[in-house]
């Protein structure tokens, strides 16, 4: 089995706040992170590789300093890694990013299961695995809570919904999406850390996936962002403090005159 | 260079803050771009108050954008039942639909679905396009998704908005693709500018920090996604009628899938269901212990809510991850939420903070859960949550 591995480096969000006095964005000690919902992919990916040989590849899209997330993913245990790094993808939407991603894929070609976080957590927008199946017409399968069987051409998975879980099969090549509990990702071995640091990384640029220019970056984004803006502040609640018998006939007293249970 | 500085720059520094990726400096009073850094966001381009950038790009059109009329609302369903998120969309979808001044439509695909197109009058829709086909009794990413396709390109949607469910988010970007056009998850706000007539979508972005408002300026559809309980279903009008479309020139091609359903799991313990709830009880590392959440139950049980938790709680083990709320857990909005013990952190805020009123029970005075509590009691827990289930308990007759 050949997987791919699609991960993306994001600011851990924690970090980006807005400064209440200035109204501004606090950036210090921002810290880039390994997108949370990609070390499932990644674990993931390994495991399959564990039990059903062949390679895994972790591939991203972004700034020259992405290559940090990728080298994080080989000392987990992938063996391969490609940066799609150019000034031309800069501004992409999930149209784009999935187009160029695509790209890369059709350039690597022998894949049989890709696989994808369920969403970044900059955007959270869960789109662009399925652009990415829907770009290189394969199947896709979102959500997976767990991998029940893979046989050449096959795989059998469980698909969270709101409700329990759907038993999916598909034929292969697949793109799958996964959750939080699929697994539990393993910290990296020493070797993976030796791997991770003398690893040659393939950097690609936009010729070198064929890209169609119109179709990646900011020119080939349909979306575009209008404004950025602080999101209003909720009004100040009333705090009650003291006896707790006093402030809960108080609350519920409260909570009854305006009809709220 | 894609992001210009022209020569009305004074060195302000406005730029330089609302840059969220650092990659603004001024440099000698004038604002220098940081080509490495810079993803051309386009933060800094409305913060500056002297008009000195410009994001200078010609971007890819392909819409005649006159062709496209209406709104349309992907009507999901399970079981034979529309899900009460289109309803929800069909509340906000007439308010765009009326300043168009255009009609409101749903598409429903499913087997045996006609039944479910008088509801959906009732809530605001003009027309319903109807695909009632036995393949399409559950929802299949690649056969909805080609149908959708090919109606969208035959009847010209101005607007499409589709749940932030397990479905819509499955579907509704395949079928953005499909359509070569842009989609925005997610959206909290839906307006039409009234300059242009664009859709102004507007989301929360960096985990709810930030607030952006997206346009699909030159495609068409313009494509959204709306979580669960975000938009206002409109009361029913039963008197309400309009017409129906069915849909029967679909080739066997297009109802086609590579993958297949093998089995349908509900596990609806009603404890669970968490999105659904009116009342949520939700507990944080202050329970300390699994054992205590069973006082979270009984509050809950009285007032007939769920239990939920933050990811402190579920990474300890003390509840399962279904429970939990938050950027990597569920997003819900009852009517109320009691926090019990949660410090409110802003992964766990974003998940919970549109709900209608916000109880916090912590000990800290200074936990940033207070900011957005309605009420905030600075108490114990173990001492305010059975308080508060004998109180409840009491006024509630039960
Ligand atoms: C990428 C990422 C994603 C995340 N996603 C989520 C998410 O989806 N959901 C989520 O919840 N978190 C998430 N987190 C974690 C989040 O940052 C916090 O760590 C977490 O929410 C803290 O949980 P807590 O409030 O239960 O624990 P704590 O922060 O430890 O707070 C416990 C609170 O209980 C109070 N307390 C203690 N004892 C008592 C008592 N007897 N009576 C009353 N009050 C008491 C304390 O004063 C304290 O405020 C995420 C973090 C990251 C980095
Ligand atoms: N720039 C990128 N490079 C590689 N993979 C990405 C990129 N952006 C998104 N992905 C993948 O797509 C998933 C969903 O991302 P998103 O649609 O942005 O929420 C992520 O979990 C990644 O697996």
């Amino acid at each position: 089995m050949n997987i791919l591995v699609c991960i993306k480096q994001v600011p851990e969000t924690t970090d980006v706040r807005i400064n209440p006095e200035t109204n501004t964005l606090v950036r210090d000690g921002v810290q880039s992170i390994v997108n949370p919902f990609d070390m499932y992919a990644i674990e993931e990916g390994i495991r399959i590789r564990e039990k059903h040989g062949g390679k895994v590849t972790v591939i991203t899209m972004g700034p020259p300093q992405a290559e940090n997330a990728l080298r994080e993913a080989v000392s987990l245990g992938c063996d391969e890694a490609v940066l799609l790094t150019d000034r031309a993808f800069a501004g992409a939407d999930t149209w784009a990013t999935s187009y160029a991603l695509s790209m890369a894929i059709r350039k690597i070609k022998d894949f049989d299961i890709i696989i994808c976080g369920k969403q970044a957590i900059d955007g959270d927008t869960a789109q662009v695995g399925p652009g990415i199946s829907t770009f290189l017409d394969i199947p896709q399968i979102t959500y997976v809570k767990k991998i029940e069987d893979i046989k050449p051409g096959f795989i059998r998975v469980e698909r969270l919904t709101e409700e329990g879980f759907t038993a999916i099969e598909s034929s292969l090549p697949v793109l799958l999406t996964v959750v939080k509990e699929i697994n539990e990702p393993r910290l990296p071995s020493l070797k993976g850390k030796m791997k991770a640091k003398s690893l040659q990384i393939a950097k690609w640029t936009a010729v070198d996936i064929g890209a169609n220019p119109e179709k990646i970056g900011l020119p080939g984004s349909p979306t575009i962002v209008n404004r950025i803006f602080t999101p209003p502040k909720k009004a100040g609640g009333r705090i009650m403090k003291g006896d707790a018998v006093q402030i809960v006939t108080e609350l519920v007293g409260e909570l009854r005159e305006k009809h709220i249970v | 260079m894609p992001l210009m500085v022209n020569e009305k720059c004074i060195g302000c520094k406005l730029c330089e803050k609302a840059c969220p990726f650092d990659a603004i400096h001024v440099v000698e009073k004038l604002a220098v771009v940081d080509l490495d850094k810079c993803t051309l966001c386009g933060a800094c381009v409305p913060a500056c108050k002297f008009d000195a950038l410009k994001i200078d790009v010609k971007r890819r059109g392909a819409a005649n954008k006159d062709d496209f009329k209406g709104v349309w609302v992907f009507a999901e369903q399970k079981k034979g039942k529309v899900q009460s998120v289109a309803f929800e969309l069909l509340g906000a979808g007439r308010k765009l639909a009326d300043v168009r001044k255009s009609e409101l439509c749903a598409v429903l695909l499913g087997k045996d679905v006609t039944g479910e197109t008088a509801r959906l009058f009732h809530k605001g829709a003009d027309k319903v396009y109807v695909v009632d086909r036995p393949e399409l009794e559950n929802f299949l990413d690649e056969p909805y998704a080609k149908i959708l396709d090919k109606l969208v390109k035959k009847y010209k949607p101005e607007i499409l908005l589709a749940g932030a469910s397990t479905i819509g988010r499955a579907l509704i970007p395949r079928v953005a693709i499909l359509s070569n056009t842009g989609l925005t998850a997610d959206c909290t706000g839906l307006d039409i500018d009234p300059a242009t007539g664009n859709l102004l979508q507007t989301r929360p972005a960096f985990g709810g920090n930030i607030m952006a408002t997206i346009l699909t300026d030159l495609h068409r559809p313009q494509m959204a996604t709306v979580r669960h309980k975000v938009m206002k279903e409109l009361a029913p009008d039963t008197s309400r009628t309009g017409q129906v479309i069915d849909v029967t020139d679909i080739d066997a091609a297009d109802l086609s899938s590579r993958t297949k359903i093998a089995n349908i799991v509900d596990e609806l313990e009603k404890t669970v269901n968490l999105t659904e709830a009116d009342v949520i009880v939700s507990g944080g590392r202050g329970l300390r212990a699994p054992e205590n959440f069973k006082m979270l139950e009984e509050l809950a049980l009285v007032v007939g809510g769920a239990v939920g938790a933050s990811r402190a709680a579920v990474d300890s083990g003390w509840m399962p991850y279904s429970h939990q709320v938050g950027q990597t857990g569920k997003t819900v909005c009852p009517k109320v939420y009691i926090a019990c013990g949660i410090s409110g952190a802003i992964q766990h805020l974003v998940g919970m903070q549109s709900s209608d009123v916000i109880i916090a029970i912590n000990k800290d005075p200074d936990a940033p859960i207070f900011s957005v509590a309605n009420y905030g009691i600075v108490g114990d827990v173990f001492e305010v949550v059975p308080q508060l289930t004998t109180k409840l308990k009491e006024v509630l007759k039960k």
